[in-house]
Protein backbone atom coordinates (compact mmCIF):
# COMPACT_ATOMS: atom_id res chain seq x y z
CA UNK A 1 0.00 0.00 0.00
CA UNK A 2 1.18 3.12 -1.01
CA UNK A 3 -0.19 5.37 1.78
CA UNK A 4 0.66 5.98 4.76
CA UNK A 5 -2.25 5.58 7.57
CA UNK A 6 -3.07 5.77 10.94
CA UNK A 7 -2.74 2.42 11.28
CA UNK A 8 -2.17 1.93 15.06
CA UNK A 9 -5.15 3.44 16.54
CA UNK A 10 -6.89 0.47 16.74
CA UNK A 11 -4.00 -1.30 19.13
CA UNK A 12 -3.89 1.94 21.63
CA UNK A 13 -7.73 1.77 22.82
CA UNK A 14 -10.19 -0.66 22.91
CA UNK A 15 -13.06 0.77 21.43
CA UNK A 16 -12.25 4.06 21.53
CA UNK A 17 -9.94 4.67 18.66
CA UNK A 18 -11.49 2.80 15.84
CA UNK A 19 -13.56 5.32 14.23
CA UNK A 20 -9.91 6.24 13.32
CA UNK A 21 -10.01 3.12 11.07
CA UNK A 22 -13.29 3.15 10.03
CA UNK A 23 -12.95 5.89 7.69
CA UNK A 24 -9.99 4.69 6.14
CA UNK A 25 -11.11 4.11 2.59
CA UNK A 26 -8.40 0.97 0.47
CA UNK A 27 -8.03 3.49 -2.09
CA UNK A 28 -9.06 7.24 -2.81
CA UNK A 29 -11.52 7.48 -5.25
CA UNK A 30 -9.27 8.16 -8.62
CA UNK A 31 -6.71 5.94 -7.37
CA UNK A 32 -10.13 3.37 -7.26
CA UNK A 33 -10.60 4.71 -11.18
CA UNK A 34 -7.29 4.43 -12.33
CA UNK A 35 -7.00 1.02 -11.42
CA UNK A 36 -10.88 -0.01 -12.92
CA UNK A 37 -10.42 -1.63 -16.19
CA UNK A 38 -13.62 0.16 -17.34
CA UNK A 39 -12.34 3.62 -17.22
CA UNK A 40 -9.77 3.00 -19.52
CA UNK A 41 -11.94 1.73 -22.38
CA UNK A 42 -14.34 4.29 -21.61
CA UNK A 43 -11.12 6.97 -22.49
CA UNK A 44 -10.28 4.29 -25.56
CA UNK A 45 -13.80 4.50 -26.97
CA UNK A 46 -13.57 8.32 -26.46
CA UNK A 47 -10.81 8.65 -28.25
CA UNK A 48 -11.37 6.11 -31.54
CA UNK A 49 -15.33 8.42 -30.98
CA UNK A 50 -13.10 11.54 -31.35
CA UNK A 51 -10.96 10.19 -33.86
CA UNK A 52 -13.46 9.27 -36.01
CA UNK A 53 -15.66 12.26 -36.57
CA UNK A 54 -12.84 14.04 -37.27
CA UNK A 55 -12.05 11.32 -39.52
CA UNK A 56 -15.57 10.83 -40.89
CA UNK A 57 -18.28 13.38 -39.92
CA UNK A 58 -20.58 10.62 -41.07
CA UNK A 59 -19.35 8.35 -37.92
CA UNK A 60 -21.04 11.00 -35.41
CA UNK A 61 -24.07 11.68 -37.39
CA UNK A 62 -27.34 10.97 -34.95
CA UNK A 63 -28.36 8.00 -37.55
CA UNK A 64 -25.49 6.49 -37.08
CA UNK A 65 -25.08 7.15 -33.10
CA UNK A 66 -28.59 5.64 -33.16
CA UNK A 67 -27.60 2.48 -34.98
CA UNK A 68 -24.35 1.72 -32.61
CA UNK A 69 -26.12 2.38 -29.85
CA UNK A 70 -29.07 0.00 -30.98
CA UNK A 71 -26.31 -2.86 -32.03
CA UNK A 72 -24.95 -2.90 -28.69
CA UNK A 73 -27.08 -3.07 -27.21
CA UNK A 74 -28.32 -6.75 -28.00
CA UNK A 75 -24.67 -7.53 -26.99
CA UNK A 76 -24.58 -5.34 -24.11
CA UNK A 77 -27.81 -7.27 -22.83
CA UNK A 78 -26.05 -10.58 -23.17
CA UNK A 79 -23.11 -9.37 -21.52
CA UNK A 80 -24.65 -8.10 -18.59
CA UNK A 81 -26.13 -12.13 -18.05
CA UNK A 82 -22.83 -13.09 -18.84
CA UNK A 83 -21.37 -10.70 -16.50
CA UNK A 84 -23.22 -12.63 -13.43
CA UNK A 85 -21.61 -15.89 -14.77
CA UNK A 86 -18.37 -14.93 -15.07
CA UNK A 87 -17.88 -13.72 -11.86
CA UNK A 88 -18.90 -16.86 -9.77
CA UNK A 89 -16.06 -18.09 -12.03
CA UNK A 90 -17.93 -19.75 -14.73
CA UNK A 91 -18.62 -19.46 -18.43
CA UNK A 92 -21.55 -19.67 -20.82
CA UNK A 93 -20.84 -20.85 -23.90
CA UNK A 94 -24.47 -21.35 -24.54
CA UNK A 95 -26.23 -18.09 -25.24
CA UNK A 96 -26.06 -17.92 -29.24
CA UNK A 97 -27.75 -20.83 -29.66
CA UNK A 98 -30.14 -19.73 -26.70
CA UNK A 99 -31.22 -16.59 -28.52
CA UNK A 100 -31.64 -18.83 -31.67
CA UNK A 101 -33.72 -21.05 -29.89
CA UNK A 102 -35.79 -18.29 -28.41
CA UNK A 103 -36.03 -16.25 -31.75
CA UNK A 104 -37.84 -19.67 -33.29
CA UNK A 105 -40.08 -19.99 -30.19
CA UNK A 106 -41.37 -16.60 -30.11
CA UNK A 107 -41.80 -16.68 -33.79
CA UNK A 108 -43.61 -19.67 -34.15
CA UNK A 109 -46.00 -18.38 -31.38
CA UNK A 110 -46.68 -15.06 -33.60
CA UNK A 111 -47.13 -17.38 -36.55
CA UNK A 112 -50.06 -19.17 -35.51
CA UNK A 113 -51.48 -16.00 -34.51
CA UNK A 114 -51.08 -15.81 -30.65
CA UNK A 115 -50.90 -12.66 -28.90
CA UNK A 116 -47.62 -10.99 -28.17
CA UNK A 117 -47.13 -11.46 -24.78
CA UNK A 118 -47.18 -14.89 -24.93
CA UNK A 119 -44.73 -14.91 -27.49
CA UNK A 120 -42.34 -12.73 -25.45
CA UNK A 121 -42.74 -15.19 -22.47
CA UNK A 122 -43.11 -17.94 -24.65
CA UNK A 123 -39.43 -17.07 -25.73
CA UNK A 124 -38.15 -16.61 -22.17
CA UNK A 125 -39.64 -19.74 -21.20
CA UNK A 126 -37.32 -21.39 -24.32
CA UNK A 127 -35.01 -19.54 -22.70
CA UNK A 128 -35.35 -20.91 -19.62
CA UNK A 129 -35.74 -24.18 -20.17
CA UNK A 130 -32.03 -24.87 -21.79
CA UNK A 131 -30.99 -23.01 -18.51
CA UNK A 132 -32.52 -25.51 -15.89
CA UNK A 133 -30.66 -28.44 -17.92
CA UNK A 134 -27.17 -26.27 -17.97
CA UNK A 135 -27.64 -24.69 -14.61
CA UNK A 136 -28.54 -27.94 -12.78
CA UNK A 137 -25.66 -29.92 -14.16
CA UNK A 138 -23.56 -27.20 -13.46
CA UNK A 139 -24.79 -26.19 -9.44
CA UNK A 140 -25.81 -29.98 -8.42
CA UNK A 141 -23.56 -32.20 -10.39
CA UNK A 142 -20.75 -30.13 -10.04
CA UNK A 143 -19.66 -30.51 -13.94
CA UNK A 144 -17.66 -28.42 -15.73
CA UNK A 145 -19.55 -25.05 -17.01
CA UNK A 146 -16.98 -24.95 -20.36
CA UNK A 147 -18.31 -28.54 -21.19
CA UNK A 148 -21.90 -28.28 -20.44
CA UNK A 149 -22.78 -24.94 -21.81
CA UNK A 150 -20.65 -26.39 -25.00
CA UNK A 151 -22.91 -29.25 -25.13
CA UNK A 152 -25.58 -26.93 -24.78
CA UNK A 153 -24.40 -24.48 -27.92
CA UNK A 154 -24.81 -27.74 -29.88
CA UNK A 155 -28.43 -28.79 -28.40
CA UNK A 156 -30.25 -25.34 -28.55
CA UNK A 157 -28.68 -24.67 -32.17
CA UNK A 158 -30.36 -27.60 -33.64
CA UNK A 159 -33.30 -27.59 -31.93
CA UNK A 160 -33.67 -24.17 -33.45
CA UNK A 161 -33.24 -25.69 -36.85
CA UNK A 162 -35.30 -28.62 -36.21
CA UNK A 163 -37.96 -26.10 -34.58
CA UNK A 164 -38.02 -23.80 -37.47
CA UNK A 165 -37.56 -26.37 -40.39
CA UNK A 166 -35.12 -24.45 -41.46
CA UNK A 167 -37.02 -21.73 -43.03
CA UNK A 168 -37.09 -18.02 -41.67
CA UNK A 169 -40.66 -17.05 -40.20
CA UNK A 170 -41.48 -13.58 -40.87
CA UNK A 171 -45.65 -13.64 -41.29
CA UNK A 172 -46.44 -12.73 -38.06
CA UNK A 173 -49.66 -12.43 -37.04
CA UNK A 174 -51.72 -10.17 -35.03
CA UNK A 175 -49.35 -10.15 -32.54
CA UNK A 176 -46.77 -8.77 -34.78
CA UNK A 177 -46.94 -4.98 -34.45
CA UNK A 178 -46.90 -4.73 -31.09
CA UNK A 179 -44.08 -7.72 -30.59
CA UNK A 180 -42.14 -5.48 -33.07
CA UNK A 181 -42.03 -2.25 -30.98
CA UNK A 182 -39.66 -4.19 -28.04
CA UNK A 183 -37.10 -4.51 -30.67
CA UNK A 184 -37.35 -1.84 -33.15
CA UNK A 185 -39.37 1.52 -31.41
CA UNK A 186 -37.81 4.39 -29.79
CA UNK A 187 -38.46 6.52 -27.25
CA UNK A 188 -36.69 10.00 -26.89
CA UNK A 189 -34.93 9.36 -30.11
CA UNK A 190 -33.05 6.34 -28.40
CA UNK A 191 -33.91 2.70 -29.54
CA UNK A 192 -35.78 0.66 -27.27
CA UNK A 193 -33.00 -1.82 -26.96
CA UNK A 194 -31.00 0.62 -25.13
CA UNK A 195 -33.12 1.69 -22.90
CA UNK A 196 -33.43 -1.27 -21.80
CA UNK A 197 -29.84 -1.99 -21.45
CA UNK A 198 -29.91 1.19 -19.57
CA UNK A 199 -32.26 -0.66 -17.00
CA UNK A 200 -30.65 -3.53 -16.88
CA UNK A 201 -27.08 -2.19 -16.45
CA UNK A 202 -28.38 0.15 -13.30
CA UNK A 203 -30.48 -2.94 -12.07
CA UNK A 204 -26.75 -5.25 -11.87
CA UNK A 205 -25.05 -2.60 -10.96
CA UNK A 206 -26.87 -2.38 -7.61
CA UNK A 207 -27.57 -5.80 -7.21
CA UNK A 208 -23.88 -6.31 -7.12
CA UNK A 209 -23.26 -3.44 -4.69
CA UNK A 210 -26.00 -3.32 -2.68
CA UNK A 211 -27.57 -7.03 -2.15
CA UNK A 212 -26.43 -9.97 -0.14
CA UNK A 213 -26.72 -12.23 -3.73
CA UNK A 214 -24.82 -9.71 -5.62
CA UNK A 215 -21.89 -10.50 -2.47
CA UNK A 216 -22.20 -13.97 -2.93
CA UNK A 217 -21.46 -13.89 -6.37
CA UNK A 218 -18.14 -12.28 -6.28
CA UNK A 219 -17.80 -14.67 -3.02
CA UNK A 220 -18.41 -18.00 -5.09
CA UNK A 221 -16.07 -16.42 -7.91
CA UNK A 222 -13.00 -15.72 -5.07
CA UNK A 223 -12.94 -18.92 -2.90
CA UNK A 224 -16.37 -21.35 -3.63
CA UNK A 225 -14.89 -23.76 -0.76
CA UNK A 226 -15.06 -20.20 1.86
CA UNK A 227 -18.77 -19.40 0.59
CA UNK A 228 -19.35 -22.87 1.23
CA UNK A 229 -18.67 -23.00 4.88
CA UNK A 230 -19.69 -19.51 5.59
CA UNK A 231 -23.11 -20.89 4.45
CA UNK A 232 -23.62 -19.15 1.18
CA UNK A 233 -25.91 -21.35 -0.50
CA UNK A 234 -23.67 -22.04 -3.55
CA UNK A 235 -25.41 -24.21 -5.41
CA UNK A 236 -28.19 -21.99 -5.69
CA UNK A 237 -26.57 -19.08 -6.85
CA UNK A 238 -24.83 -20.55 -9.28
CA UNK A 239 -28.05 -21.95 -10.93
CA UNK A 240 -29.45 -18.20 -10.49
CA UNK A 241 -26.23 -16.91 -12.14
CA UNK A 242 -27.05 -19.13 -15.41
CA UNK A 243 -30.50 -18.67 -15.42
CA UNK A 244 -29.89 -14.75 -15.75
CA UNK A 245 -27.21 -15.08 -18.35
CA UNK A 246 -29.84 -17.22 -20.53
CA UNK A 247 -32.95 -15.06 -19.44
CA UNK A 248 -30.46 -12.11 -20.39
CA UNK A 249 -29.86 -13.54 -24.16
CA UNK A 250 -33.44 -14.90 -24.46
CA UNK A 251 -34.67 -11.20 -23.85
CA UNK A 252 -31.86 -9.90 -26.10
CA UNK A 253 -33.33 -12.65 -28.78
CA UNK A 254 -36.88 -11.03 -28.69
CA UNK A 255 -35.11 -7.46 -29.23
CA UNK A 256 -33.62 -8.47 -32.09
CA UNK A 257 -36.77 -10.27 -33.54
CA UNK A 258 -38.86 -7.40 -33.16
CA UNK A 259 -36.03 -4.89 -34.58
CA UNK A 260 -35.50 -7.07 -37.69
CA UNK A 261 -38.95 -8.67 -38.43
CA UNK A 262 -38.20 -12.17 -38.97
CA UNK A 263 -37.15 -15.13 -36.68
CA UNK A 264 -34.08 -16.84 -38.11
CA UNK A 265 -32.54 -20.04 -36.50
CA UNK A 266 -29.08 -18.74 -37.09
CA UNK A 267 -30.16 -15.99 -34.76
CA UNK A 268 -26.96 -15.36 -32.44
CA UNK A 269 -24.32 -17.22 -33.73
CA UNK A 270 -20.88 -16.56 -32.75
CA UNK A 271 -22.38 -13.77 -30.27
CA UNK A 272 -21.24 -16.03 -27.19
CA UNK A 273 -18.26 -14.90 -28.28
CA UNK A 274 -18.76 -11.30 -28.41
CA UNK A 275 -20.40 -11.67 -24.97
CA UNK A 276 -17.75 -12.75 -22.98
CA UNK A 277 -15.53 -10.38 -25.12
CA UNK A 278 -17.42 -7.72 -23.73
CA UNK A 279 -17.23 -8.61 -19.99
CA UNK A 280 -13.60 -9.15 -20.14
CA UNK A 281 -12.85 -6.00 -22.16
CA UNK A 282 -14.73 -3.90 -19.03
CA UNK A 283 -12.75 -6.11 -17.04
CA UNK A 284 -14.20 -8.93 -15.98
CA UNK A 285 -12.07 -11.69 -14.61
CA UNK A 286 -12.24 -15.20 -16.05
CA UNK A 287 -10.99 -16.54 -13.24
CA UNK A 288 -14.04 -15.33 -11.16
CA UNK A 289 -14.30 -13.02 -8.37
CA UNK A 290 -14.36 -9.75 -10.41
CA UNK A 291 -16.60 -7.64 -12.87
CA UNK A 292 -19.33 -5.14 -13.35
CA UNK A 293 -21.60 -4.33 -15.30
CA UNK A 294 -20.47 -0.71 -16.85
CA UNK A 295 -17.46 -2.47 -18.14
CA UNK A 296 -19.79 -4.85 -19.63
CA UNK A 297 -21.52 -2.19 -21.27
CA UNK A 298 -18.61 -0.19 -22.37
CA UNK A 299 -16.71 -3.20 -23.83
CA UNK A 300 -20.09 -4.35 -25.71
CA UNK A 301 -19.41 -0.20 -26.81
CA UNK A 302 -16.63 -0.74 -27.58
CA UNK A 303 -16.66 -3.95 -30.06
CA UNK A 304 -19.41 -2.37 -31.37
CA UNK A 305 -17.47 1.14 -32.43
CA UNK A 306 -14.61 -0.55 -33.73
CA UNK A 307 -16.25 -2.94 -36.22
CA UNK A 308 -18.34 0.51 -37.10
CA UNK A 309 -15.37 2.56 -37.62
CA UNK A 310 -13.51 -0.38 -39.43
CA UNK A 311 -16.69 -0.51 -41.97
CA UNK A 312 -16.46 3.49 -42.49
CA UNK A 313 -12.96 3.22 -43.12
CA UNK A 314 -13.48 0.79 -45.78
CA UNK A 315 -12.12 -2.36 -43.87
CA UNK A 316 -13.74 -5.38 -44.97
CA UNK A 317 -16.22 -6.08 -41.75
CA UNK A 318 -15.04 -9.73 -42.14
CA UNK A 319 -11.77 -8.25 -40.06
CA UNK A 320 -14.18 -7.99 -37.06
CA UNK A 321 -13.47 -11.58 -36.09
CA UNK A 322 -10.09 -10.65 -35.59
CA UNK A 323 -10.46 -7.54 -33.59
CA UNK A 324 -12.61 -9.58 -30.96
CA UNK A 325 -9.94 -12.30 -30.84
CA UNK A 326 -7.16 -10.12 -30.03
CA UNK A 327 -9.37 -8.06 -27.76
CA UNK A 328 -9.95 -10.90 -25.51
CA UNK A 329 -6.29 -11.82 -25.50
CA UNK A 330 -5.28 -8.51 -24.38
CA UNK A 331 -7.67 -8.03 -22.16
CA UNK A 332 -6.41 -11.41 -20.87
CA UNK A 333 -2.97 -10.01 -21.05
CA UNK A 334 -3.87 -7.20 -19.38
CA UNK A 335 -5.67 -8.41 -16.46
CA UNK A 336 -2.49 -10.65 -15.67
CA UNK A 337 -0.27 -7.95 -15.80
CA UNK A 338 -2.58 -6.28 -13.44
CA UNK A 339 -2.53 -9.05 -11.21
CA UNK A 340 1.11 -9.38 -11.07
CA UNK A 341 1.71 -6.00 -9.74
CA UNK A 342 -1.22 -6.56 -6.74
CA UNK A 343 0.59 -9.65 -5.81
CA UNK B 1 -23.29 -31.65 31.15
CA UNK B 2 -20.76 -31.15 28.87
CA UNK B 3 -21.64 -28.55 26.42
CA UNK B 4 -20.13 -30.75 23.22
CA UNK B 5 -19.68 -34.80 23.52
CA UNK B 6 -18.69 -37.29 20.92
CA UNK B 7 -19.36 -40.68 21.10
CA UNK B 8 -17.53 -43.86 19.62
CA UNK B 9 -17.46 -41.51 16.62
CA UNK B 10 -16.04 -42.89 13.52
CA UNK B 11 -14.81 -42.10 10.01
CA UNK B 12 -14.24 -44.47 7.08
CA UNK B 13 -13.37 -43.00 3.55
CA UNK B 14 -13.70 -46.64 1.41
CA UNK B 15 -11.33 -48.87 2.52
CA UNK B 16 -9.51 -46.23 4.93
CA UNK B 17 -10.53 -45.95 8.41
CA UNK B 18 -9.69 -42.48 9.49
CA UNK B 19 -11.09 -42.45 12.81
CA UNK B 20 -12.23 -45.58 14.91
CA UNK B 21 -14.53 -44.91 18.17
CA UNK B 22 -13.34 -41.74 19.45
CA UNK B 23 -14.85 -40.27 22.89
CA UNK B 24 -14.49 -37.04 23.35
CA UNK B 25 -16.05 -34.06 25.99
CA UNK B 26 -15.75 -30.76 26.17
CA UNK B 27 -17.27 -28.44 29.14
CA UNK B 28 -17.96 -24.58 28.94
CA UNK B 29 -15.39 -22.71 29.39
CA UNK B 30 -12.71 -25.21 28.91
CA UNK B 31 -9.78 -25.06 25.97
CA UNK B 32 -8.85 -28.33 25.06
CA UNK B 33 -6.08 -28.83 22.81
CA UNK B 34 -5.96 -31.79 20.14
CA UNK B 35 -2.48 -33.23 19.25
CA UNK B 36 -1.44 -35.58 17.26
CA UNK B 37 0.82 -36.40 14.12
CA UNK B 38 -0.14 -35.93 10.32
CA UNK B 39 -3.34 -38.27 9.30
CA UNK B 40 -3.85 -38.80 12.82
CA UNK B 41 -7.36 -37.81 12.41
CA UNK B 42 -7.59 -34.53 13.91
CA UNK B 43 -8.77 -32.95 10.84
CA UNK B 44 -11.37 -35.51 9.93
CA UNK B 45 -12.60 -34.99 13.47
CA UNK B 46 -12.75 -31.35 13.14
CA UNK B 47 -14.76 -31.57 10.19
CA UNK B 48 -17.04 -33.89 11.45
CA UNK B 49 -17.96 -31.67 14.65
CA UNK B 50 -18.04 -28.69 12.12
CA UNK B 51 -20.69 -30.35 9.82
CA UNK B 52 -18.75 -30.93 6.90
CA UNK B 53 -19.59 -34.40 6.34
CA UNK B 54 -21.23 -37.06 8.96
CA UNK B 55 -19.68 -39.69 11.01
CA UNK B 56 -20.08 -43.66 9.48
CA UNK B 57 -20.45 -43.93 13.07
CA UNK B 58 -21.50 -42.66 16.50
CA UNK B 59 -23.04 -39.98 18.14
CA UNK B 60 -22.89 -36.62 18.77
CA UNK B 61 -24.34 -34.18 21.70
CA UNK B 62 -24.69 -31.15 21.63
CA UNK B 63 -25.65 -30.12 25.08
CA UNK B 64 -27.12 -33.48 26.11
CA UNK B 65 -29.16 -33.57 22.80
CA UNK B 66 -27.85 -36.03 19.77
CA UNK B 67 -27.33 -33.68 16.95
CA UNK B 68 -26.74 -34.69 13.40
CA UNK B 69 -25.23 -32.39 10.63
CA UNK B 70 -25.01 -32.21 7.26
CA UNK B 71 -23.64 -29.07 5.99
CA UNK B 72 -21.72 -26.81 7.74
CA UNK B 73 -24.10 -24.17 8.76
CA UNK B 74 -25.94 -26.38 10.44
CA UNK B 75 -23.15 -26.94 12.97
CA UNK B 76 -22.68 -23.24 13.11
CA UNK B 77 -26.77 -23.36 14.12
CA UNK B 78 -25.87 -25.25 17.43
CA UNK B 79 -23.13 -22.88 18.31
CA UNK B 80 -20.21 -24.71 16.86
CA UNK B 81 -17.70 -22.20 15.24
CA UNK B 82 -14.70 -23.12 13.18
CA UNK B 83 -11.41 -21.24 12.05
CA UNK B 84 -9.97 -23.38 9.21
CA UNK B 85 -7.01 -24.17 8.37
CA UNK B 86 -6.97 -22.13 5.37
CA UNK B 87 -9.32 -19.99 6.86
CA UNK B 88 -11.65 -19.91 4.72
CA UNK B 89 -11.47 -16.25 2.94
CA UNK B 90 -12.57 -14.61 -0.38
CA UNK B 91 -9.53 -12.78 -1.15
CA UNK B 92 -11.33 -10.38 -3.60
CA UNK B 93 -13.87 -8.94 -0.95
CA UNK B 94 -12.98 -6.49 1.75
CA UNK B 95 -12.58 -7.60 5.64
CA UNK B 96 -15.67 -6.81 6.88
CA UNK B 97 -17.69 -8.58 4.32
CA UNK B 98 -15.76 -11.73 5.06
CA UNK B 99 -16.78 -11.61 8.39
CA UNK B 100 -19.82 -11.27 7.17
CA UNK B 101 -19.95 -13.60 4.50
CA UNK B 102 -23.09 -15.80 4.33
CA UNK B 103 -24.74 -13.45 7.28
CA UNK B 104 -24.80 -10.31 5.70
CA UNK B 105 -26.53 -7.57 8.13
CA UNK B 106 -29.41 -6.53 5.68
CA UNK B 107 -31.73 -3.19 6.10
CA UNK B 108 -35.23 -2.29 4.42
CA UNK B 109 -38.46 -3.30 4.38
CA UNK B 110 -40.59 -6.17 2.72
CA UNK B 111 -39.20 -8.05 -0.27
CA UNK B 112 -36.84 -5.25 -0.84
CA UNK B 113 -33.52 -5.63 1.47
CA UNK B 114 -29.89 -3.84 0.79
CA UNK B 115 -26.62 -4.86 2.89
CA UNK B 116 -26.14 -2.34 5.72
CA UNK B 117 -22.40 -1.87 4.65
CA UNK B 118 -21.73 0.96 7.07
CA UNK B 119 -23.44 -0.84 10.31
CA UNK B 120 -21.32 -4.13 8.59
CA UNK B 121 -18.01 -1.83 8.38
CA UNK B 122 -18.97 -0.40 11.99
CA UNK B 123 -19.14 -3.80 13.95
CA UNK B 124 -16.24 -5.40 12.20
CA UNK B 125 -14.05 -2.79 13.25
CA UNK B 126 -15.52 -3.11 16.76
CA UNK B 127 -14.56 -6.89 16.09
CA UNK B 128 -10.73 -5.96 15.26
CA UNK B 129 -10.37 -4.04 17.83
CA UNK B 130 -11.67 -6.22 20.50
CA UNK B 131 -9.12 -8.84 19.04
CA UNK B 132 -6.53 -5.92 19.26
CA UNK B 133 -6.01 -6.30 15.30
CA UNK B 134 -4.72 -3.79 13.25
CA UNK B 135 -7.60 -5.17 10.73
CA UNK B 136 -9.15 -2.68 8.88
CA UNK B 137 -12.38 -3.56 7.90
CA UNK B 138 -12.96 -2.17 4.46
CA UNK B 139 -9.47 -3.32 3.37
CA UNK B 140 -9.14 -6.32 1.05
CA UNK B 141 -8.09 -9.68 2.49
CA UNK B 142 -5.69 -9.73 -0.65
CA UNK B 143 -3.32 -7.12 0.51
CA UNK B 144 -3.20 -8.43 3.93
CA UNK B 145 -0.76 -10.04 6.33
CA UNK B 146 -0.94 -13.54 7.65
CA UNK B 147 -2.04 -12.13 10.93
CA UNK B 148 -4.74 -9.78 9.87
CA UNK B 149 -6.28 -12.55 7.18
CA UNK B 150 -6.12 -14.42 10.65
CA UNK B 151 -7.94 -12.00 12.54
CA UNK B 152 -10.77 -11.64 10.20
CA UNK B 153 -11.18 -15.56 10.15
CA UNK B 154 -11.63 -15.34 14.27
CA UNK B 155 -13.46 -12.35 14.33
CA UNK B 156 -16.16 -14.09 11.84
CA UNK B 157 -16.58 -16.79 14.59
CA UNK B 158 -17.54 -14.11 17.36
CA UNK B 159 -20.68 -12.85 15.25
CA UNK B 160 -22.61 -15.16 17.18
CA UNK B 161 -22.46 -16.12 20.48
CA UNK B 162 -20.73 -20.08 20.17
CA UNK B 163 -20.59 -22.64 22.27
CA UNK B 164 -17.42 -24.10 20.57
CA UNK B 165 -15.00 -22.67 18.97
CA UNK B 166 -12.68 -25.04 16.81
CA UNK B 167 -9.53 -23.84 15.74
CA UNK B 168 -7.36 -25.72 13.20
CA UNK B 169 -3.53 -24.65 13.45
CA UNK B 170 -4.55 -20.78 13.93
CA UNK B 171 -1.09 -19.46 14.85
CA UNK B 172 0.39 -22.23 12.17
CA UNK B 173 1.05 -19.13 10.02
CA UNK B 174 1.92 -15.95 11.50
CA UNK B 175 4.12 -13.95 13.38
CA UNK B 176 5.37 -14.49 17.17
CA UNK B 177 4.08 -11.67 18.36
CA UNK B 178 0.84 -12.33 16.91
CA UNK B 179 0.69 -15.91 18.12
CA UNK B 180 0.35 -14.23 21.71
CA UNK B 181 -2.51 -12.25 20.44
CA UNK B 182 -4.61 -15.33 19.36
CA UNK B 183 -3.31 -17.48 22.60
CA UNK B 184 -4.61 -14.17 24.44
CA UNK B 185 -8.27 -14.29 22.29
CA UNK B 186 -8.33 -18.02 23.07
CA UNK B 187 -8.10 -17.25 26.89
CA UNK B 188 -10.66 -14.64 26.62
CA UNK B 189 -12.75 -16.68 24.98
CA UNK B 190 -12.41 -19.48 27.65
CA UNK B 191 -13.06 -16.94 30.25
CA UNK B 192 -16.49 -15.81 28.40
CA UNK B 193 -17.69 -19.22 29.05
CA UNK B 194 -16.91 -20.45 25.91
CA UNK B 195 -15.77 -23.60 24.76
CA UNK B 196 -11.92 -24.30 23.21
CA UNK B 197 -11.01 -26.73 21.04
CA UNK B 198 -7.29 -25.70 19.71
CA UNK B 199 -5.97 -27.89 16.77
CA UNK B 200 -2.18 -27.25 16.92
CA UNK B 201 1.72 -28.49 16.26
CA UNK B 202 2.60 -26.53 18.48
CA UNK B 203 4.06 -27.59 21.68
CA UNK B 204 4.39 -24.44 23.73
CA UNK B 205 1.26 -22.93 22.43
CA UNK B 206 -0.98 -25.60 23.88
CA UNK B 207 0.84 -25.90 27.11
CA UNK B 208 0.42 -21.99 27.55
CA UNK B 209 -3.42 -21.84 26.83
CA UNK B 210 -4.96 -25.43 27.30
CA UNK B 211 -6.52 -26.51 30.18
CA UNK B 212 -6.49 -30.50 28.76
CA UNK B 213 -4.85 -31.90 26.01
CA UNK B 214 -6.07 -34.95 23.96
CA UNK B 215 -3.56 -36.68 21.61
CA UNK B 216 -4.38 -38.98 18.38
CA UNK B 217 -2.95 -41.53 17.03
CA UNK B 218 -3.75 -43.33 13.69
CA UNK B 219 -7.21 -42.46 14.45
CA UNK B 220 -8.01 -43.45 18.04
CA UNK B 221 -7.50 -41.17 21.14
CA UNK B 222 -4.81 -42.55 22.99
CA UNK B 223 -4.26 -39.56 25.98
CA UNK B 224 -6.83 -37.39 27.60
CA UNK B 225 -5.51 -35.86 30.71
CA UNK B 226 -4.79 -32.25 32.42
CA UNK B 227 -2.32 -30.34 31.19
CA UNK B 228 -1.16 -30.09 34.70
CA UNK B 229 -0.78 -33.55 35.31
CA UNK B 230 1.43 -33.95 31.31
CA UNK B 231 4.07 -33.09 29.98
CA UNK B 232 5.40 -31.96 27.04
CA UNK B 233 8.05 -34.59 26.99
CA UNK B 234 4.96 -37.43 27.69
CA UNK B 235 2.56 -35.71 24.92
CA UNK B 236 5.29 -35.95 22.01
CA UNK B 237 5.99 -39.97 23.43
CA UNK B 238 2.57 -39.97 22.64
CA UNK B 239 2.28 -38.32 19.01
CA UNK B 240 4.84 -40.46 18.21
CA UNK B 241 4.30 -43.35 19.69
CA UNK B 242 6.63 -43.66 22.01
CA UNK B 243 4.68 -44.22 24.75
CA UNK B 244 1.62 -46.29 23.90
CA UNK B 245 -1.22 -45.14 26.12
CA UNK B 246 -1.22 -42.24 28.59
Amino acid sequence: MSHEAPKSTATTGDNVAIEGVLGIQEKTLTQTLFASQAFWVTVALAIICAFMTWYEPHFGSIENLYNITRNFAFIGIMALGMTVVIITGGIDLSVGSIMGVVAVASGLILEAEYPWWLAVFGGLGAGAVCVIVNGAMIAFLDLSPFVVTLGMLSIARSFAVVLSGNRMIYNFGPGGPMFKIWGGGAFLGIANPVWFLVFFTIVLAVVLKMTAWGRHLLAIGGNEHAANLTGVPVKMVKLQAYLISALAAAFAAILNVGWSGSAINALGQSYELRAIASTVIGGANLMGGEGGAYGAVIGSALIEVIRNALLMAGVDSNWQGTFVGSFIVLAVLLERVRGKRRE
Amino acid sequence: MPILELRQISKNFGAIRALSGVDLKLEAGEVLGLMGDNGAGKSTMVKIIAGNFPPSGGEILVDGKPVHFDKPIEAREKGIEVVYQDLALCNNLTASANVFLGRELKKGFGPFKWLDHAEMIRRAGLLFAELKSETRPRDLVRQMSGGQRQAVAIARTRLSEPKVVLMDEPTAAISVRQVAEVLDLIRRLRDSGHAVVLISHRMPDVFSVCDRVAVMRRGTKVADKLIKNSSPEEVTGLITGAINVA
